[in-house]
């Protein structure tokens, strides 16, 4: 990565279904520094949550493991979030990635986590091998609060 | 945090009020108390009042399309309204008008009963 990074934090936890909502609140606590509009931010919550979400539920299934996550801000308002397991794996990315696909229907999964990580960020990549975890990293630009409302007030 | 249920018979409507965060951990919590409602009343209409939610993923497109299917099956509809900017925005993309009416205000959501929404 070419980006300077100007703040960095990794986080280790089990795969408890209650570290969801711990998860999302580490990551809007630590890039609260750059005073993002709130839309941006819930979305980067949400994007949180899917790739917590899918290590609990589908990487660790019936097990407990550990999630690594790691936080960095970047030059330029760009956030970077790595979440990895070293659970079950993925052996077809790209059917997984496809909107309302999922291996567990019977327990209202949506199969929508890949498609809102991937509308709510910039980009994101998932690396992944049966039997060797998986790795998601996403990328976003946040806008400041003041930014969101200047361009509130030019469209009035 | 969780769900408050209210039955008015007269229009059969089963009310349920969501609060809180609805994810993959909290979802269960929700859903068994309102199926075990549905299945004790079968209303004609369910409405989920998200006026509380204050976060919602993709587990709570879930929650709603299991739902859904419940009311479905029973031959009723389903209702979501007051969902705020972001569950709005996440609702447009799981698709969910489709399958449920979506009323953005309670203000536009008709008065049953005298029951709040
Ligand atoms: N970390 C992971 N480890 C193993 N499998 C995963 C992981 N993340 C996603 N998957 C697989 O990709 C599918 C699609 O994921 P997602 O789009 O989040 O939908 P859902 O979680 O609702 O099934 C999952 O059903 C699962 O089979
Ligand atoms: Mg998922």
């Amino acid at each position: 990565m070419k980006d300077r990074i100007l703040n960095e934090m990794t986080l280790r936890f089990p795969s408890l279904a209650e570290n969801e909502r711990f998860a999302r609140l580490a990551v809007s606590g630590f890039v609260s520094s750059l005073d993002p509009a709130l839309d941006e931010l819930s979305e980067i919550k949400t994007a949180v949550s899917e790739g917590v979400t899918n290590c609990i539920v589908h990487a660790y299934r019936d097990t407990v493991g550990i999630i690594t996550m790691q936080v960095r801000i970047l030059e330029g308002q760009r956030i970077y979030i790595r979440i990895k397991d070293t659970g079950c794996g993925i052996s077809d990315i790209a059917a997984a990635r496809t909107p309302l696909w999922t291996s567990a229907p019977d327990e209202e999964r949506a199969g929508l986590g890949f498609a809102i990580m991937e509308s709510f960020t910039d980009r994101l990549s998932v690396r992944s091998r049966p039997g060797g975890g998986t790795t998601v990293t996403m990328l976003r630009t946040l806008r400041t609060r003041k930014a969101a409302n200047e361009d509130r007030n030019k469209k009035v | 945090m969780g769900v408050k249920l209210f039955y008015d018979p007269g229009s059969r409507t089963v009310l349920a009020e969501l609060s809180g965060d609805i994810d993959h951990f909290t979802s269960k919590s929700l859903r068994e108390p309102i199926d075990a409602e549905i299945l004790a009343r079968i209303p004609l209409r369910l409405i989920l009042d998200l006026t509380g939610v204050s976060f919602m993923d993709s587990s709570g497109i879930g929650l709603i399309i299991g739902r859904y299917k419940l009311m479905n099956d029973l031959g009723g509809s389903i209702t979501a309204v007051c969902p705020s900017p972001e569950t709005a925005k996440l609702l447009e993309l799981g698709g969910i008008n489709r399958i449920c009416r979506i009323v953005a205000t309670a203000r536009d959501a008709s008065f049953i009963g005298g029951m709040k929404i």
